[in-house]
This record gives C-alpha cells, structure tokens and sequence, in this order.
C-alpha cells in the first residue's frame, strides 16, 4: 500500500477566497493510502515546503500530491522538495485548483470546492501507480552547422566560433554576404551596406574555427540533437584550392550569355565568375550551365590564362558527411515576383524595376557605376514613382502579410535619389506607413519634409507605357482623388518571401512551416529562434520578413543557443518520454509516420533469442513526450513515463466517480 | 467635414444587407483605393468605389444611397479584377441598384432605372430587344424626345441598321412561357430582397 | 467538322447585321459549323444583372441548356452575350441556391457541363491558328490593326480563361497571323462606355474618346473589336466625339470576322462594311487590300 501526503495551498487568498481548503485537506485524509493531509497558506514558501519534508520523514510517506497552481508554475519546484526529502522526483504529482478551479470558478464557492476536491482526488489516484524515473542524459557533438551565408548565418557563425566551438558554414551562391551584399545604404542611418557587412565576411574566412563552404547545398539529414548526420553536397567549382584570386580568367572569359543574379540580372556576367568584387572567398567558379568549354568542347581560355594552373574541368560534385550538435538554419528569403501583376506589366515593361534591382543601380559598384538610368534606352530619369506592398498585404496574389521592411527602405531609397540627382521627384504610393522602429518613424517623416517626396495613400491601379514615359494611374483617397503620374521610372516594393527551395529544405529536418514556407518558431513569443526539433534552431528572414538588427539580434540569440547546448558535457533530457515494448510491437510504422519530432527510429532486431523482427525504438534524447505515439499504437506497445496507460485510466475512472464523501 | 457621423444615424442592417446580398464581404476592405485608382468612372462619381465601401462598412446608407456612385458604375469589373482583397465591388455596385430599384431606397437616378424597365419589359413581351420602340420608349420617359435622334438616329435607320419590326421569338407557346418565367422571377426577387424566407 | 451552338444575339440581327453576315462567311470558309439556338431569349445584357440576379441567370439559362443537350460548345459573336452566357454558367456554379431557382422559374434542369467560349476562341483554340493560316488567301500587309478587347470578353478574370486578364494576346495573334501588325498599345481592355450609350452619353464619348486618342497616338489604322456595343460606342459616337475633342479622328471600326473576311478574299460590300459611319473603304484602298 502507498503512503501518500497531500499538502493543500491557499495561495493567499488566490485559492482559499473560493475553495474551502480544509474541507479539500479532510476528504483527502479518506482516501485510500493517504497518511496525512495538510492546508498552509503558501505551499511553495520555505516554510511550507519544509511542512512537506518534515512530513515524508515522520509518517514515512513515498508518493506525494500538492494541490496548488499550474505544473508550469511549481512543478519543478516540488519536485526539489521531495528530492531533497529523499524521494524520487517523479513520484509527484500537482492537482492545479487555482487555474483549473479557484480562478474560473469564483462565482460558486461549493461547487468549486467539491471539483478542487475531485481534482485533488484524481491525483491521488494516479500519483499512486507512478512509478520513480531516472534522468537521462545524452552525448553531445560540438560543432555547429549554419546554413546560410547571409548576415544572418555570419552571425550566428562568428559568435559560436567566438565562444570557441568549431562551426561550418554553408552557402548555396559562389559567396557569402546574402541580400545585405546587394544593398547601397541601410536605413535609417544610411549606413554604407558593403563598408559594415564586408569585415565580417573577411572575420568569417578568417576565423580558424570556422570551416567555409561556398557553392554547397545540404543535401541530407539524420540524427537528432547532440548528434546530426549531414550530407552536404560541393557542388563542382571547376576551380582548385590553387587559386590566388587575381581574376584573369574572369576578365579573358569570352563568354557573358548570362545575367548577373547578383546584379538582379540588370548586367551580364561570365560564365567563369565571382558574383562581386568582394566575394569571400574569393575565388572563382565555372557556370556549367553556360560555359563554352562544357557546352561544345572548346574554349579553354581560362585555363590558359591561369597563371596557377588553378582550372580544373574535372572537377566532380562532391558529397561530404559531417557530424554536429546543433543547427542554425538561416536561409533567408526571395523578393516577391511582380511579373504576377498583369496591371503593372506582367514584369515586361523594363522601366518598372524591384526594389532590389533600384539598389543595385543606385550602389557605385553596381553595373551602372551609381548611376541610376532607365533600363530601356540608359536615360536618366526625372519622376520615378514608387509603389509600396506589391506582393505584400494582397490576399489576391496569396501574400496577404505585411513584409515589415518595405516602408523603410522605400524611404531610403527615394531620400538617396534625391541626393544623388537634387533635380529627380520621387513620388510614394502607400497603403500604410509602418515604420516601428528605433528612429524609423522619423527617418519617413525626414523623407517627407526635407526630401520633398510625395506620399499618396493609395494602391496604383495600372502602369503602361506611353511613348518613352510610363502613366501610372493611382489614386490618393485622402483627398478622394485619382492620381496620374507620368514617370521615368517605377520602383516596385517587392515584398518578401521564403526562399524557393525553402521547403525542401524544412522537410530535410522536419521542421514545420507555414503555407508561405516560412519557418515555424517553437513559441512566437518564448522561443523564437528555437523549432520544435531540438538542436536546430532559425533566425532571420526564414522565419518572417525582418530588417538587419533584427536578423543580426536573432542570429545572436541562435548563437547563445547553441553554446549553452554545447556548454554542458552531457545532454539531460527529460524521462517522460515513450517507451516501446518492443516484444509486442508489430512493426506497423505507425508511431513512426506519426511522430512529429522524428523521435522514432525503426530497426530490425532480435528480440527474443531467434526472433528478428522489425521494431519500433524510441529516441531518448529527441522524444519530446507529446503522446503521439501511444495513442496511434494498434497493439498498445508503446507507453508514455510518468504518463502510463495505468495512470490514466486511473485518473478517468476517479474523475467518473461521485465524490465519496459523508460530509 | 461636411458630415458628423453619429451613432444613432449607424443602419447595421444596411451593411448586412448588402453582404446577404451580394455575398461579399465587404468588412474585408481595407481601403486601399486600388478600385478608385483604375475606376473609369470615379471622376464623375460623387463618392469614388473606396468610399462607397467604407460608407457600407459604416452603414452610412442614407449619404450612399442619394448619390450617384452605383448608377455612374459602368460595370467593367476593373476593380473587382484587380482588387487585392478578393471582393466583387462590381457586384456590391450591382446589388446597390438591385436593392433601390426593388424600392428599398429612393431612386437616386433617373436614366437607368427608366432604360432598364423599359429594355427588360421589351424582354418580358417580345423575348428580344426590339430597338426602335425601346429607343423611343425610353427618350419619351426620360422627356427628352429626340436625344440622338439626329444625325446618328437617322444616318442609322438610313443604314438599315435599326428595323421597325419588332424581332419576336415567333412560337407563341415560347412566348407565353417567357412571360410566365418572369412573373415566377419577380415574386422570388421580392422574397430574397425582403428576406421573406429567413 | 466542328459544331457550335450558335447564339447571335439581339444586336446582331439590328444594329451590328454586318457582324452577323461576316461572321457567317468566315465560318463556311473555315468549315465551322454554326447552329443558330432555336427560339433564343435575350441574354439581358447590361441590364438584368444590375435589376435581378435570378433574371440574370435566369436568361442565358435557356439557352445553356440547349446547348449541353444537344452536347455542343455555345458561342456568340457578341461580347455582351458571351459574359451574361458565361456569367450565368459560373454564377450557377458557384452557388447551387441561384441554381435551384433558376430551375425552378425555367422549369428545366441545367447540369453545369455548357462550355461557353467566346467566338475568338473557338477561332484560335478549336479550330487552331495554324488552319486559320492554311485558309489565307490574301496576307494583309501593312495595315496597322489595333486589337481592342474591352471589358466583357477578358473580366472578371474566369472569363478569359487561358488569356492573360490585363494585356490579353488572342486578338493580337490573330493579326499576325492574317499578315497585318497589332500595334503596342494598353487602351485594350479600357472601358468604351458600354450600356451607357443611351443613358448617359456623356460618359461614353469621354471613355471611347480616350480609346480612339489612344489608338491614333499608337498609330493604329484602325481598331478591330469584337463586340457590337462597343462598335456602336467606338463607330456610330464617333462623330460626335471627334466634334468634341475638335479632331478627325476618322478612324475605322471594324469586326474581327470582317478583317478575317478580307485575308479569306471577301470584298467591300461582301462584308458589308458599308454599315459602318466611318468608311475604311479609303484606307483599305490606300493599302492595297480593297
């Protein structure tokens, strides 16, 4: 026979001011197994939980329940106390009559009193087949892998080199630096992009803790937290490690069918190329795709011109596999393609421009050198007009969300214009201004008043070409006016959307996402840069459109992540997990496709002496304990600790019950 | 402000009327003038599509109701077309007319309700539009009796354009099955627009 | 041989004859087989959507239920009449209570399988406009067409189907196709006017005086439509307008069957394109093709 303790709190008067607590404490005295029950008026207060141990160690007790608050509240708590009184830590159980009852039913007293009793009474029934667990622990791989070479990924990379763990980042393009590397100036301090995000780039290559891999894409995911087995495909750079940098094969190649996509395709590039002068590394890379030699078999020029013999044609993709602890994925996002709006020109009309090719074109090492032209005949232009939300805040187009950074950076750039050519009138058609930021506010305000740009509240309904100008038709329903502007140029706000591939790559680690493909955080507000798979945690645009110090913000908070994952020696993991008993396990894969967290591994095995068969297994220091599993299990062989089957109905049939009370 | 929006003047019912009845949701605008912007007609509206909305929202029916926007719409669709939150304003513009023409609200325009009586009656009677009577129909109801009567009038009866002979729908049976339909029409319009049923 | 229910429409056999006959020829040429509806109702045009939902249904219902009993595509030459056809297919569609009462005052049952398409499309897409092409027998050279669709054949969006809403193609090929050049221009789904015509006229000479402006500036010879209302905006208003803007515009209007009836070999008067107020005889003369 157990030998239960319930201890009874008032929590001031948060429970005691509706539920009769001693009445609660009394009918717990006739419960089968309970030896002693006690109300104070704060349980979790020094002296209360003294009132616990005192009381394990004079009637002996072995099981505990405290009816008070919320397990969220002091579950960890109570179960110090009864650690420190020398019982197993899982032998106690909460019974919540304050949320569950004093707080929702204060407007009648006796019925609150006798459900805080059946709440009490259903504890006591289950706490008495708890059985004592153990904790678990985990070994844990430290290295990281960030993927992404954006501000988002440097970051996150050069703090957790920093702390002195070894760290690998992955980037897709021939270069890291991201969007950012694209940029003239950020708002609202019109900070040169390039000068502020370069130095990192070059700590990034630098850093003896961090491994580069630029021009690879991950291409496989096993393993859970502590432990992730990753395949990372090299994609062949036909370029070897004996390259000095000196670009000659960039200059000689004859070949420039291609569009710069660094560029935004506004200029050709090689089919040998580094995306930008800056480029980490910098190093080179052969396009397959277009490249002469590939196509036709001829060419060669930049091997002969290479004056380290550093061409290599032979090159093959490679498929590398690594080990790590933790993962910070930073994938960042694409612009909004507005060749989706009919109205705006099908994305046909060259001088209607996104956002990000205005940036190229206004950034001095861009291909026009700074100058901002037309891209139909390199005019310069006189009225642009810019247009806010396209692809964003349009349920239409299936992008029904606010992308947060448009406002701003169509501020800047129409301020910028003004600087660089004092004759130009930049007009801004805007739904909304959203400009929540530290001096963002001001910074549109500054673009209004001391710019002299027109800000029109108003969707534009049309763009189309007339003779060399295009009409833009738009209307201001401040003063209820239709609005035809005839401009030079138009500037799109491209709103912001999860990389193309985003997808696949969530899949890789299960990670869920929502019907854009950004990325789930596991909490929106207490862990944001965490997912529901442990160990991989996001920042950035992946999850949601945000500007630079936010990213950079996130990035960091990856970082502390991660290194206070790879702080400890072993992982401690929680023991209310499932269990599989795998005798009566019929290898169905159902608790497999269910698992939301791939906490479930199949094997093949012998289970008893000559009897291989394929079973389900439970990884420890992945399962989460959310119960999926049992409840999808045909043949009841998986069970949840400190959760069991027996437990439960023992719950459900006390809850079922009338109250067994004389009183 | 030429206008004190107070509370008590607030006709709920006019906004759930018009989403009964044009099944759209018209809370779902969120003014972003895109309709106004393209409207070819909105500059000779007293109030542009984006207000009209907003003054449904607000059920503003008696200011909406005595002016001209929904009869000045010509019904291209360019705003339903284009407009980013998926709502049909052609067709909130449509059930506007439809709801003053059954009587719910005084006629604010002259011209159409008089065109469209007189070319649905042309309808009701003869199956087809019959121009010459519709045409002179509709310029003595209007009382203004020889509005484009010349030069396009005649250069187009010269150019045996427009007959004098009505086109009927020639099997009687048909006929009289058409004016029967249109009667079975009206007794259900007044049910669905009076919310008889519900 | 392909057959089509053929729904002509009220204009069609008044003020827009000329679009009946062309159409009629073009399609003996091009071996299309045009089965006129028998004892067709008015479609209701631009007013019964605006008076009574269930009559605008009501209406083109008839004839869709010819149609998908006799199991045949439905066309009509006339915008006005393929929207309401196409309008009340897909209203029905969308909600089986409008159905429901439709088959309750028709007294027929309507299963939701008419596929109706504007006449342009049976032309381009059932037909193909590589048959068009083998069928030519003068290319037209020179002439500078400007390709105007309107609002009813393209919105709302469902009603243009594989053609693009705000810079729709079909007509645009088919130019190209009989040898002549559609211009670049974006007046082409701008708004004539349309069942303003009688009520206020106003509207209508401002709306189809922009367009014809438009299409002089682009340099067009003349604007090819496919819709009767619209000819009668652009076409018959247009001495008005001219008056107005204190211009000759002098710019002709003519049906796309027309100007597919002049590649086929057709004449002037065949074509009957003396109907129209402003005469293309000069210009197609001046361009050899007359």
């Amino acid at each position: 026979m157990a030998r239960i303790g319930v201890f009874v709190c008032h929590c001031g008067t948060n429970i005691a001011g509706v539920v009769d607590v001693t009445r609660v404490a009394k009918y717990a005295e006739t419960l089968p197994g309970v030896r002693i029950s006690v109300d104070y008026k704060y349980m979790c207060s020094d002296p209360g939980q003294n009132t616990i141990i005192d009381a394990v160690k004079k009637y002996n007790l072995d099981r505990i329940v405290v009816a008070a608050c919320s397990p969220r509240m002091h579950e960890g708590t109570f179960r110090k106390t009864i650690e420190r009184a020398g019982l197993n830590p899982y032998l106690m159980e909460m019974a919540n009559i304050r949320e569950h009852v004093s707080w929702v039913h204060s407007d009648d007293k006796e019925l609150a009193t006798q459900k805080a009793m059946k709440v009490m009474e259903m504890a006591v029934a289950k706490v008495r087949r708890s059985e004592a667990l153990s904790k678990m622990f985990a070994s844990i791989e430290k290295r990281a892998l960030v993927i992404g070479g954006g501000i988002a990924g440097i970051q996150a990379a050069l703090d957790i080199a920093g702390a002195g763990y070894k760290v690998v980042l992955v980037e897709k393009e021939p270069s890291i630096g991201g969007r950012m590397a694209q940029l003239d100036k950020t708002f609202p301090t019109l900070d040169c992009s390039a000068c502020i995000l370069t130095p990192k780039m070059v700590a990034v290559s630098q850093d003896p803790n961090i491994t580069l891999m630029t021009y690879a894409e991950v291409v496989e995911v096993c393993g859970y937290v502590g432990q992730f087995d990753v395949k990372i495909k090299q994609k062949a750079k036909s370029v070897n490690s004996k390259c000095i940098g000196c670009g000659v094969c960039v200059t000689k190649c004859p070949n420039r069918k291609s569009l710069s996509e660094f560029n935004e395709k506004l200029a050709p590039r090689k089919a040998i190329y580094t995306p930008f002068p800056q480029a980490v590394p910098n190093v080179p890379v052969i396009d397959r795709e277009t490249c002469t030699f590939f196509k036709t078999g001829k060419c060669k020029i930049c091997e002969k011109v290479c004056p380290t013999g550093a061409i290599e044609y032979t090159q093959q993709d490679e498929i590398i596999k690594e080990k790590f602890g933790a993962v910070v994925v930073a994938t960042g996002f694409n612009i909004y393609d507005h060749s989706n709006y009919g109205e705006y020109g099908y994305g046909e009309i060259k001088d209607v421009i996104s956002s990000l090719q205005f940036e190229r074109l206004i950034n001095s090492s861009g291909p026009t050198d700074g100058h901002v032209v037309r891209p139909s005949d390199h005019k310069e232009v006189k009225n642009v007009v810019f247009i806010q939300c396209v692809g964003s805040r349009d349920e239409s187009k299936h992008r029904p969300y606010c992308s947060r950074v448009c406002c701003m950076y169509t501020a800047k750039q129409a301020m910028l214009l003004k600087d660089h050519y004092p004759e130009t009138q930049s007009y801004v058609f805007y739904i909304d201004i959203r400009s929540a930021g530290k001096n963002y506010e001001e910074f549109v305000q500054k673009a209004q008043n001391d710019y002299g740009v027109v800000y029109l509240r108003g969707r534009v309904s049309k763009i189309y070409e007339r003779g060399d100008k295009l009409i833009v038709k738009g209307a201001d329903t401040l003063s209820g006016a239709q609005v035809e502007v005839e401009a030079d140029m138009v500037v799109l706000a491209n709103g912001l959307e999860p990389k193309a591939n985003a997808k696949e790559l969530a899949q890789l680690f299960h990670m869920s996402y929502d019907q854009y493909g950004f990325y789930n955080e596991l909490h929106p507000k207490l862990a944001p840069v965490e997912t529901a798979i442990s160990g991989v945690f996001v920042a950035g645009c992946c999850i949601s459109p945000k500007d630079i110090p936010d990213t950079v913000a996130q990035a960091s908070a990856t970082a502390a992540k991660v290194c206070a994952l790879f702080s400890k020696e072993k992982l401690e993991v929680e023991p209310l997990i499932a269990n599989v008993n795998q005798l009566t396990c019929s290898g169905c894969e159902t608790c497999y496709n269910v698992c939301p967290y791939s906490a479930i591994e199949m094997e093949d095995k012998e289970v008893r002496r000559g009897d291989m068969r394929h079973v389900a297994k439970v990884l420890e220091s992945v399962c989460k304990g959310c119960g999926a599993c049992v409840g999808s299990c045909y043949c009841k062989a998986v069970d949840l600790k400190g959760f069991s089957d027996r437990q439960v109905m023992n719950q459900i049939e006390t809850a079922t019950t009338e109250l067994s009370t004389n009183d | 402000m030429k206008y004190e929006l107070q509370l008590k003047n607030i006709k709920e019912g006019f906004r759930k009327d018009v989403e009964r009845l044009s099944q759209q949701k018209i809370s779902n605008c969120y003014q972003c003038g895109k309709c106004s912007a393209g409207c070819p007609v909105a500059y000779a509206m007293e109030y542009p599509p984006t207000m009209a909305m907003r003054m449904i929202q607000l059920g503003m029916h008696d200011r909406l109701m005595s002016a001209n926007t929904s009869w000045f719409c010509v019904s291209c669709e360019t705003c339903t077309t284009r407009c980013p939150r998926e709502i049909d304003i052609a067709k909130v513009m449509d059930t506007l007319k439809i709801m003053a023409q059954a009587g719910k609200y005084k006629l604010s325009d002259n011209e159409i309700p008089i065109f469209d009586w007189i070319f649905l009656k042309s309808i009701e009677l003869t199956g087809k539009i019959y121009e010459i009577g519709m045409i002179g129909a509709y310029n003595m109801l209007s009382l203004n009796p020889f509005k484009d009567v010349f030069p396009m009038g005649v250069k187009m009866i010269l150019k045996g354009k427009i007959s004098f002979i009505p086109h009927l729908i020639y099997n009687p049976i048909e006929m009289i099955k058409n004016i029967r339909m249109f009667k079975r029409i009206k007794k259900k319009d007044r049910e669905r627009i009076y919310e008889k049923n519900a | 041989m392909l057959k089509v229910a053929y729904f002509p429409g009220c204009s069609l056999s008044s003020t827009a004859k000329e679009y009946d006959v062309a159409t009629r020829l073009v399609c003996e040429d091009l071996e299309i087989d045009l089965v006129e509806i028998p004892e067709w109702t008015c479609c209701g045009a631009t007013t019964a959507h605006i008076t009574s939902e269930l009559t605008a249904a009501a209406l083109p219902a008839k004839s869709l239920i010819w149609a998908e009993k006799h199991n045949m595509p439905i066309t009509s030459p006339c915008s006005a009449c393929f929207s309401r056809l196409k309008m009340a297919h897909l209203n029905m569609e969308k909600d089986p209570n409008l159905k429901k009462e439709v088959e309750e005052v028709t007294g027929e049952t309507y299963n939701g399988k008419a596929e109706v398409l504007h006449l342009t499309r049976v032309m381009l897409e059932k037909y193909g406009l590589e048959n068009i092409k083998a069928k030519i027998k003068k290319q037209l050279k020179g002439l500078k067409i400007a390709c105007y669709y309107g609002c009813l054949m393209t919105r709302p969006a469902e009603v243009c189907e594989n053609d693009r809403v705000e810079n729709p193609m079909i007509m645009d090929n088919l130019v190209s196709a009989l040898g002549a050049e559609p211009i670049k221009w974006y007046y082409k789904t701008e708004c004539c006017g349309a069942a303003f015509s009688l009520t206020k006229t106003e509207i209508v000479r401002k709306l189809s005086g922009d367009i014809l402006k438009e299409a002089k500036t682009c340099g067009a010879d003349l604007v090819m439509v496919a819709c009767p209302l619209c000819h009668s905006n652009l076409d018959a208003r247009q001495p008005e307008i001219s008056k107005l803007l204190k211009t000759d515009l002098n710019m002709p209007i003519l049906y796309f069957t027309q100007v597919m009836g002049l590649a086929l070999g057709y004449d002037y008067m065949d074509l009957m394109m003396n109907k129209h107020f402003i005469d293309p005889k000069p210009l197609l003369k001046s361009k050899g093709i007359l």
